[in-house]
């Protein structure tokens, strides 16, 4: 039989609360700049998705599209602010701009691209054009709040359902400060904050979730267990325990993100990186700030014990 | 829970076989496909940003509705008043009313009278008229009742999209969806077409076409002036700039709707027109306006601009003619289109738009393939580094049903499948490999426990499932969300990975056990080979 990769021992013993203080004060301080950063500075890059605009993709098959003519060219047509960038490699470029209020969108489009094919070339091809209203694009932020807020909100009730009132506290403490870190994330990288973002923060919170529900399950499991044990010691034994499904599924999934980063081209990039970045944060969080969490209830384990377990939410078999 | 009942045999040895049926025609050419049954035959149906496209959400103008019908409503009062001999003054729309002031207080009351039987019932109700007419003093008010402009929106929006659609088959593009969204708007998807400016330029354009004659009366230094008669309009000529604006009487002498046929054409030096027929009532108007007017001016006018002002050579008679203007052959057939599909009963906004060249779409087909292909090596790779080829292996066994039963299910269900929908696949099948990480970690743990092969594997199976089931109900319900919040290609993503979420637990928790239960029948082993 081929040996089997073992990448951790047989059994692991990491004393995980130990670092909870530690690990507490760099969460706070992540989450304390991923705030300053996703409002503040450099605050988040809306895509036209949230605040309306034009985006044309663009290339020139076979040579290098000539950036700084395009620029100039848009600079001309008088539309204000007007971003024109490379767009995965040379031959392609992406042109965004705002649409002056009082005139009309596709007339303006039009105008764009007659000016763009006289200055690149007859062989420019137009791959993509997005054009959102002001209208819509309002409609699409709040739409899209509201949908963070409700997923939020949804899962919530489900721990709440699920396990007792302390471990909500624990999974709402990590679901934040997933969430908020990916916010920093997208706000420190400037990647486009757009409609495809909060589906991202969407994976990542269902994702969250998922592993913080796997270690909590775990931790609820030992309670009944080991009824002595120190909750500290509890939770220690209980990460441990899961820890190598964790060293499995963890790096099985960012694989699998780093294919898609690698080879799904420029649209489904910034997607994956949110991907991948929310969850390696998800596994930390629910290791080093959802689970030690569980601590500050301490006091009442023996006490209110019997009582609490005696109705465990879920019966094991 | 490792017993080999013959229902879970059945069930999965079903669904498998299933999968792999309404999966295939996914690999199978055409030909054979037109073969089969339609519900043996269908595909994964790819959405705009994979196949290329154009998604355009219109929005119809209502408020430009609510302004022409206060117009004509003007007109309706004037006409009124004058053929009942009562002068009046201030006649004006303000506030969503038409007010006017009678001149002699002792006609008022016969001035409301006779406006009042403008209101007309209102159409499929029991109850009320479509106008509220009001008197104070010698002021009468037409206020149009609140429901009857709400059925005209409503109506406009019907119409619109019946003459979207219209237009769009005439253009010939394959399969366009138009539906309703909202209250007043209309989401137009249309797979395919290679030049979105042209789809857009031709659903967006209401197309209202008039002939009015020129008011030649005012000289042109009283014109600079800014004088212009209230019967009179001055209208842009955006095609000629030897005349940039030309002054028309407001009276329409025929409109499009008059029109029979319409089509892109050549006059006799070779230039494009679009030769056109009126139907009797618009030809014998346009002849005897003709008769009358010859050697002065008319203006064909399509949405509030000029198109020329030929002057009238002889009268008209025949019921037909054509439209001469700046047109390429592609500008004159696309108004011969629009002119033959009939105006839009309001001007549409364009509030969104996104299109995806064929191209782009193919490339993103092949972006997705190849992430999908390099993500699955990689996951078998470490899933049989890890477990061994047998464990390692009927997981991936059951990560190749989980795959087939996805692609099954959207083909079936002809759910779109988009780009942010494929990285939903592959999110799946790593998030479904937890699944069965879960239970064969359960399984090393109790074997180390020191308990018996079966004993362990039962332990792995039961224990691990509620942890299972606990952790994909909140994917299920980050899914649900993206579902009703997200647009387009996120609801793709959405319905994709909530797809996901039920094959994958089905896979790792059912085939995966029919499996391990026969391999643990036939091969009787001693000893779990994960430990």
């Amino acid at each position: 039989m081929w040996p089997l990769i073992k990448l951790l021992p047989a059994k692991t013993n990491f004393k995980y609360v130990k670092f909870a203080p530690v690990s507490g004060v760099i969460s706070l301080l992540l989450v304390i700049g991923s705030l300053v950063a996703a409002i503040w500075m450099p605050g988040l890059n809306f895509g036209i998705d949230f605040r309306g605009g034009t985006v044309l993709e663009l290339s020139t098959p076979g040579r290098a599209v000539d950036l700084g003519r395009a620029r100039e060219a848009m600079g001309r047509l008088g539309l204000g602010d007007v971003q024109v960038q490379a767009f995965g490699d040379a031959t392609a470029a992406q042109v965004r701009f705002q649409t002056p209020p009082s005139r009309e969108p596709a007339e303006v489009v039009a105008n764009v691209r007659d000016t763009l094919t006289r200055e690149l070339g007859q062989d420019v091809r137009f791959t993509r054009a997005d054009v959102v209203g002001p209208k819509v694009s309002g409609e699409l932020f709040q739409s899209g709040l509201m949908a963070l807020g409700l997923a939020i909100a949804l899962m919530l009730v489900y721990i709440w359902f699920r396990f007792e009132f302390r471990f909500g506290v624990g999974a709402v403490a990590g679901l934040f400060h997933d969430v908020i870190l990916t916010f920093g994330l997208i706000a420190v990288t400037q990647l486009e904050f757009s409609l495809t973002s909060i589906a991202g923060i969407l994976t990542v919170i269902g994702y969250s979730m998922n592993d913080t529900v796997v270690v909590f399950d775990r931790i609820r499991e030992n309670l009944v267990k080991y009824k002595k044990m120190s909750m500290g010691e509890l939770i220690d034994l209980s990460v441990n325990e899961t820890f190598s499904r964790t060293m499995i599924t963890g790096p099985t999934a960012i694989m699998a993100l780093i294919a898609l980063m690698i080879f799904g081209g420029e649209t489904l990039f910034g997607f994956s990186v949110i991907l991948t970045f929310g969850l390696i944060v998800g596994t930390y969080s629910s290791i080093f700030v959802g689970a030690p969490l569980l601590i500050l209830f301490e006091k009442h384990r023996g006490k209110g014990q019997a009582e609490a377990e005696a109705k465990p939410a879920v019966e094991r078999p | 829970m490792l017993q080999l009942t013959r229902w879970k045999i059945a069930l999965v040895v079903i669904s498998t076989l299933l999968s792999v049926v309404f999966s295939l025609p996914n690999v199978l050419p055409a030909s054979t496909l037109a073969k089969l049954p339609p519900a043996f035959a269908q595909r994964l149906n790819l959405g705009l940003d994979l196949q290329g496209g154009s998604y355009l959400l219109l929005e119809v103008d209502t408020a430009a509705l609510q302004r022409e019908t206060l117009n004509n409503l003007i007109e309706d009062v004037r006409r009124e008043l004058q053929s009942e001999q009562i002068a009046f003054t201030d006649l004006a729309q303000a506030n969503g009313a038409v007010t006017v002031r009678i001149t002699d207080p002792a006609q008022a009351p016969a001035a409301y009278t006779a406006l009042n039987g403008l209101a007309q019932p209102l159409a499929g109700a029991a109850t009320g008229r479509d106008l509220l007419v009001s008197r104070a003093d010698q002021v009468v008010t037409l206020r149009p009742a609140p429901e009857a402009t709400q059925a005209a929106a409503g109506r406009a929006v019907d119409q619109s999209i019946e003459i979207i659609r219209r237009r769009i088959d005439e253009l010939g593009t394959r399969e366009p969806s138009i539906v309703r969204q909202g209250t007043n708007r209309v989401v137009v998807q249309a797979p395919g077409e290679s030049d979105p400016e042209r789809l857009k330029r031709v659903i967006g354009q209401t197309a209202k076409l008039t002939f009015q004659m020129v008011d030649d009366t005012v000289p042109a230094d009283q014109l600079a002036a800014g004088r212009v008669p209230p019967q009179s309009e001055l209208l842009p000529q955006p095609d000629n700039p030897a005349e940039p604006q030309v002054l028309v009487q407001r009276r329409i002498v025929v409109s499009g709707d008059m029109l029979v046929s319409a089509n892109a054409s050549f006059d006799q030096f070779g230039k494009p027109v679009v030769a056109f027929r009126f139907n009797s009532q618009g030809g014998r108007r346009f002849g005897d306006t003709t008769s009358q007017n010859v050697g002065r001016r008319f203006a064909i006018v399509l949405d509030g601009k000029v198109i020329s002002a030929p002057v009238i050579q002889t009268a008209i008679t025949g019921g037909s003619g054509q439209i001469s203007g700046n047109f390429t052959t592609e500008t004159a057939n696309d108004l011969a289109l629009l002119l033959r599909a009939g105006a839009l009963p309001a001007p549409l906004r364009v509030e969104e738009q996104r299109t995806v060249g064929a191209e782009l779409g193919a490339d993103a087909v092949k972006a997705g393939q190849l992430s999908t292909l390099v993500g699955s090596i990689a996951i078998v790779a470490f899933m049989i580094a890890t477990y061994g080829f047998l464990f390692g292996g009927i997981s991936i066994i059951a990560l190749v049903v989980n795959g087939l039963m996805i692609v099954a299910a959207m083909s079936i269900t002809q759910a779109t499948l988009t780009l942010p929908g494929i990285a939903g696949l592959i999110l799946t099948l790593a998030v479904a490999i937890d699944a069965n990480v879960l239970i064969y970690e359960r399984m090393r743990e109790e074997a180390k426990a020191g308990r018996s092969i079966v004993a362990s594997m039962n332990a792995g199976f039961s224990r691990a499932m509620l942890t299972i089931i606990d952790a994909n109900v909140t994917a299920l319900a980050a899914a649900a969300i993206m579902f009703i919040f997200g647009a387009g290609p996120v609801r793709g993503f959405a319905w994709t990975l909530s797809i996901g979420v039920f094959t994958s637990v089905f896979t790792a928790v059912m085939v995966s056990q029919v499996i391990l239960a026969w391999w643990l029948r036939a091969a009787r082993p001693k000893k779990l080979p994960i430990v």
